[in-house]
């Protein structure tokens, strides 16, 4: 671990970063419709400020020629201040954060600009950019903050503006419900990180980074294998993965630039960052990485598989972040050697999927806001801009080279089958089974979607407005063209000459190497040969006849699991919410039923503990207390008479 | 100083006497009161400046002789700790008379009347906190209910009489048992010293020596008293009748301040009397403390009326802040006497807010209501945020509390800690399951669009209701709380330098350590 230096020069104005757009969320919230002509011009301005500057503090690091000088701390003030315990408001500018600053505010400030055609026509629009500010001020403090504190503090604040913008359209109650959902499981994660918190003050008396990574060597063995479970969970609930992913697909409900900045390029992905910044712990625990590596593993899967089977545009997409996400938390959990590639497939998934997540808007925005891909087909025409991109963030996705997703993803796969005996057999077979999953369920999308006849034409939207698709404003085409350019070229760019990973190892250590079971090259083939069965599948299954606009009823039974989630929100409800009301049913009515009992109880006791006293004390005392008792029996007797009339 | 603390006793019971005679005129005995308020707030303030953090354990120290023949005084002075509950009073006060204002009260029930009853409220449970005299504490204890028990019998709902009785029996009831161990204390001061006394100091020093056996008892009759104040499960189920049929400003004052005594009883009775008993019996305490967060939240969620369900939600934060106490380390003793301070805070903001919802829907019960941001949004956002701040969001107050009470307890009590961290998740269950059920959905509901509507009637969007959002006199008083609420969650040391000495002090006087110490080269 890199000891950071005290922030001077440009970096001793980073809490600009977050103050910036903070500042603009709470002129929005505060002016109310005053801000309605300039609400998102202020919003979006804070925020591309805020961008400039992480562009000016990134160039000034990268010219900082000593690497190890690259990680600052900036002290703000003392939080929270308890004797031996000392919580820092203070900022951490060090590689991976500023990596994390540049997605964030970059990708956030194109969503931004997005956001002003997207919600053009939404009443209130300045209070969604005051929670796209407020999230994206929250979101910064999680990266930057310089301790475990800080960080959950932006941790929960990122889950507050989710909260919002998933229940954006409140006033129906399945976004109301999917904001509720996405918060309660996202604090059953939280829960881990609290007790992982505790933990090291326990042992270390602190919680800030520096002296928690210098001093991992105090903690047991035991210890840090529960720290890094704990973390796990935390990961779990924010970043969508097993047994936690149930949530994420609900958030669909939320506006789509909430979809793509939030709950797909930006806090989604905090769960790798915590992994990837809680490196020297989990350097220390093969245990607790190869959990991490199930985890994600099975996450990945699961993704993919249900993915296959909805019909609904954006949840596709969110089940495919849930399983990108998987590969990235696979990464991570593959230590030394994956750290840096969990960060470059995080930097260009969050483009390609920001990307694609935004052509899904500019599709429902030309279509009634239609999100039920059996309703569309043969868009590509009536959207061309939007069908090109789109198709860009495609191939980078299903890893066709040379586009971004290859040369992320196909390093993670590559990584996972090294190790000894059966690991690398298992891990590195699911990621290839992954890559050609991901293929077949994006192309099944694209057909649907933008090639084949139309299937709208015939139809109505829910509102009884018949389809006129058309091609999106240019303050959303523009950032959609922008994300596609960094498809097209972000991985190569990325991954040669190891200049992420380079730049990235004051934070995380060096990248390792090692040699896999199979070699890198044949690794490369293989993905790129089974993303194309995947798709040539999804291209035989869909392209060649007439998609039905109802889906068909009678599936086999796997079709029947993925459309039902696999059965994560039955077993949800099984395990937790019904049992929970039965217990809570049950409790309401034993505390009515109890309360005469109660009060018998209190007087029996009052008898019981005052006879014990008057033996134990002198008579005085008890001829005194027993007056005492009857004095105040009387007063409360005469309280009683005179009642209320 | 000592005249602030005197005067911050005198100027409520004036301005109770001057208001009382001021029942012809609601308007007036408004104004009148709402002044009287502020002056307790800018002599609060004034405390709050006299006070030293690192001075005497009792400060601005002043008593005269009561009754000679048993050693009482009337004796007050201040600690770090009954500081900040002063402070949270004189600032609730002025805001619950605000809240109030036009509260329609029953039939033939003045202004006047009502408010007169409020200032003498304030001045007993001003008092309380101030007493240094345990017999004097005592008898606050005992005359702090009598005001109360007007409050909700005279101006409450539709039970009020059975609550304010059951409320009045409950507390009068453990009142008696701590009085009983209270003469116990100060016969072993009489056997000790040759004369007695019921000066808290002295009876520190006196029954802290005694043996545990002994210490056990006596510890039972005030932690008796003090559980059922506080409320811990079971001792609880006067809170929420108390609350629901009390008038909204009755249920801040009930759930806000008065419950604080309990945990206050605790802290300064408790802890210095009897620190074997309190070690001894702290997994006892601990297993009711923890039991009470899971009960409290649970039953929370299962509430049909708003104001039964903030009394459920302080039964679970009482559970905090009783862990916290219990579990003998600074920054757990410190939580929960800032959890104290900022569930004052947290959830009077909160019952004042639900307070505005009922007096636009008329009705206390949720499923009244639906889709209420749609008209009242601003209502509606007051209304998260006083949620979130229960719910302990980072960059509000209670987040520091509930933080240190965790962390602090979690290095002695693990299992406790990790049991009542579950607390967390259903504290988000039962604030945004109220939210949503009030605020979101369709508009629809009796109360907002009418009886005649029938069940599950939905409202016209397109027509107007006559719900409005906040008025300026609302806003006046949600602001300051607002500020306040963001003001601790980003900075709150100001508040941790006066407490953490006083809780040090109290630890040393139980004789723990902190499990965790500073580490070298801090």
């Amino acid at each position: 671990m890199t000891e950071p230096v005290v922030a001077s020069g440009v970096a001793s104005f980073a809490w600009l970063l977050l103050a910036l757009p903070a500042f603009g969320a709470a002129v929005l919230l505060v002016s109310g419709k005053r801000a309605d002509k300039w609400g998102h011009l202020l919003g979006s301005a804070t925020l591309l400020a805020s961008f400039g500057y992480a562009l000016a503090l990134f160039f000034t690091t990268l010219g900082v020629s000593n690497a190890e000088e690259r990680v600052q701390n900036l002290h703000l003030w003392d939080w929270i201040d308890v004797n031996a315990l000392t919580v820092e408001f203070g900022l951490r500018i060090d590689p991976l954060s500023l990596t994390f600053v540049l997605l964030i505010t970059g990708v956030g400030s194109l969503i931004h600009i997005y956001s002003i055609g997207y919600m053009a026509h939404e009443e209130g629009r300045r209070k969604f950019f005051a929670y796209l500010n407020l999230f994206v001020s929250a979101m910064l403090l999680l990266v930057l903050g310089n301790g475990f504190v800080t960080l959950y503090f932006g941790w929960e604040g990122v889950g507050l503006a989710s909260y919002l913008l998933i229940g954006w359209y409140q006033y129906k109650p399945e976004a109301a419900s999917a904001a509720k959902k996405a918060f309660l499981m996202n604090r059953v994660g939280d829960l881990g990180l609290a007790i992982a918190i505790f933990l090291m003050f326990n042992r270390l008396g602190t919680t800030q980074y520096t002296e928690v990574f210098s001093r991992v060597s105090e903690f047991s063995s035991a210890e840090v294998l529960a720290i890094t479970l704990l973390l796990l969970l935390g990961a779990c609930g924010k970043s969508g993965q097993f047994p936690l992913q149930a949530w994420l697909p609900d958030a669909m409900a939320g506006p789509t630039p909430v979809s793509a900045l939030i709950h797909a390029a930006t806090m989604v992905t905090a769960g790798v960052y915590l992994i990837a910044r809680s490196n020297p712990l989990y350097n220390l625990s093969e245990d607790g990485r190869l959990v991490v590596m199930i985890i994600g593993a099975v996450t990945l899967l699961i993704g993919c598989i249900i993915g296959c089977a909805y019909d609904d545009f954006k949840k596709v997409l969110a089940y495919s972040t849930v399983s990108q996400i998987g590969y990235m938390i696979l990464a991570v959990g593959l230590g030394p050697i994956g750290y840096a590639l969990g960060i470059m497939h995080l930097l260009t998934h969050g483009f390609f999927k920001a990307g694609l997540f935004l052509g899904a808007g500019s599709v429902m925005h030309g279509m009634n806001d239609e999100g039920n891909i059996r309703r569309m087909g043969g868009l590509a025409k009536f959207l061309p801009i939007t069908f090109v991109t789109w198709t860009l963030g495609y191939l980078a996705l299903i890893g066709i080279p040379p586009f971004a997703g290859y040369f992320s993803k196909d390093a993670i796969i590559a990584a996972a089958f090294t190790g000894e005996g059966w690991r690398p057999w298992v891990f590195g077979g699911v990621a290839l089974l992954g890559a050609a999953l991901t293929a077949f369920y994006m192309t099944r999308l694209l057909i649907l979607v933008f090639l084949g006849k139309p299937r709208w034409k015939e139809l109505k939207s829910e509102d009884g407005r018949e389809y006129h698709p058309h091609e999106s404003p240019l303050t959303m085409t523009v950032p959609m063209i922008i994300l596609a350019v960094g498809s097209i070229g972000g991985g190569w760019f990325l991954s040669s000459g190891g200049r992420l990973a380079g730049w990235l190892e004051p934070s995380l250590g060096e990248l390792k190497e090692e040699h896999g079971v199979i070699s890198h090259g044949m690794v490369g083939i293989l993905t790129v040969a089974l993303a194309l069965v995947g798709a040539g599948l999804a291209f035989l299954l869909f392209g060649r006849r007439k998609q039905p606009v109802e889906r068909p009823a009678r599936v086999a039974w796997p079709v029947r699991a993925a459309r039902a989630d696999l059965y994560g929100n039955a077993l949800n409800e099984a395990l937790f919410a019904r049992p929970g009301t039965w217990l809570t049913r049950a409790l309401v009515f034993l505390d009515l039923k109890g309360v005469d009992g109660a009060v018998n109880g209190t007087a029996a006791l009052l008898g019981g503990s005052s006879g014990r006293l008057r033996r134990l004390q002198t008579g005085f005392v008890r001829s005194y207390a027993l007056s005492m008792l009857l004095g105040s029996i009387f007063v409360l007797g005469a309280l009683l008479v005179v009642r209320f009339s | 100083m000592t005249w602030v603390l005197i005067a911050l006793l005198v100027v409520p019971l004036v301005g109770a006497l001057v208001v009382a005679f001021l029942r012809k005129d609601d308007k007036k005995a408004k104004l009148v009161a709402l002044a009287f308020s502020l002056v307790e707030l800018v002599l609060a303030v004034l405390l709050w400046t006299a006070y030293d953090p690192n001075g005497d354990r009792i400060q601005l120290a002043t008593g005269v002789d009561w009754i000679p023949a048993f050693g009482v005084r009337l004796q007050f002075g201040i600690d770090g700790i009954a500081l900040v509950m002063i402070a949270v009073i004189a600032l609730l006060i002025p805001l619950v008379i605000g809240a109030g204002w036009t509260e329609k009260l029953p039939a033939g029930r003045s202004q006047g009347g009502y408010l007169s009853l409020i200032l003498i409220q304030e001045a007993v449970t001003v008092a309380v906190f101030a007493a240094t005299d345990v017999f004097l504490f005592y008898v606050l204890f005992e005359v702090m209910l009598i005001p109360m028990y007007f409050l909700i019998g005279g101006y409450g709902g539709a039970r009020r009489q059975y609550a304010a009785v059951k409320f009045f029996l409950y507390s009068f009831l453990g009142g008696l048992i701590m009085l009983a161990s209270a003469i116990g204390a100060y016969a072993m001061a009489s056997d000790e010293l040759g004369k007695g006394t019921f000066d808290w100091a002295t009876l520190v020093k006196v029954v802290s020596d005694a043996d545990s056996t002994t210490q056990t008892w006596l510890f039972l009759g005030f932690f008796l008293a003090f559980a059922i104040k506080a409320p811990l499960v079971p001792f609880h189920t006067w809170l929420p009748d108390a609350a629901a049929e009390a008038p909204i400003g009755v249920t801040v004052i009930v759930v806000g301040i008065l419950d604080k005594v309990g945990t206050f009883g605790m802290l300064r009775y408790l802890l210095p009397m009897f620190p074997e008993a309190s070690k001894n019996l702290a997994p006892y305490v601990l297993v009711l403390a923890v039991a009470g967060v899971l009960y409290g939240s649970l039953l929370a969620t299962g509430q049909r009326d708003m104001k039964r369900f903030l009394a459920y939600v302080s039964i679970a934060h009482f559970g905090f802040i009783a862990l916290g106490i219990f579990s003998f380390t600074s920054q757990a003793g410190v939580g929960s006497v800032s959890y104290m301070l900022n569930h004052s805070i947290s959830t009077g903001m909160l019952i004042l807010v639900v307070g505005m919802v009922i007096a636009r829907g008329g009705s206390s019960l949720i499923s009244d209501y639906g889709g209420m941001s749609k008209v009242a949004p601003l209502l509606a956002g007051m209304l998260l945020l006083a949620g979130l701040t229960t719910l302990s969001l980072p960059g509000t107050n209670s987040f520091v509390s509930e933080f240190l009470v965790l962390i602090g307890s979690f290095p002695t009590r693990p299992v406790f800690t990790i049991i009542a961290t579950v607390g967390m998740v259903l504290a988000a269950l039962y604030v945004l399951w109220l939210y949503q059920r009030i605020m979101t959905g369709p508009l629809r509901g009796d109360a907002l669009i009418g009886a005649a509507a029938g069940p599950g009637a939905v409202g016209d969007p397109e027509k107007k209701t006559t719900i409005g959002d906040l008025n300026k006199r609302e806003i006046a008083v949600l602001a300051p709380l607002v500020v306040i609420v963001l003001a601790l969650g980003f900075y709150p040391q100001p508040v941790l330098d006066v407490i953490t000495p006083t809780v040090g002090a109290t630890l040393t006087e139980v004789g723990v350590t902190d499990p965790v110490t500073v580490q070298e080269g801090k």
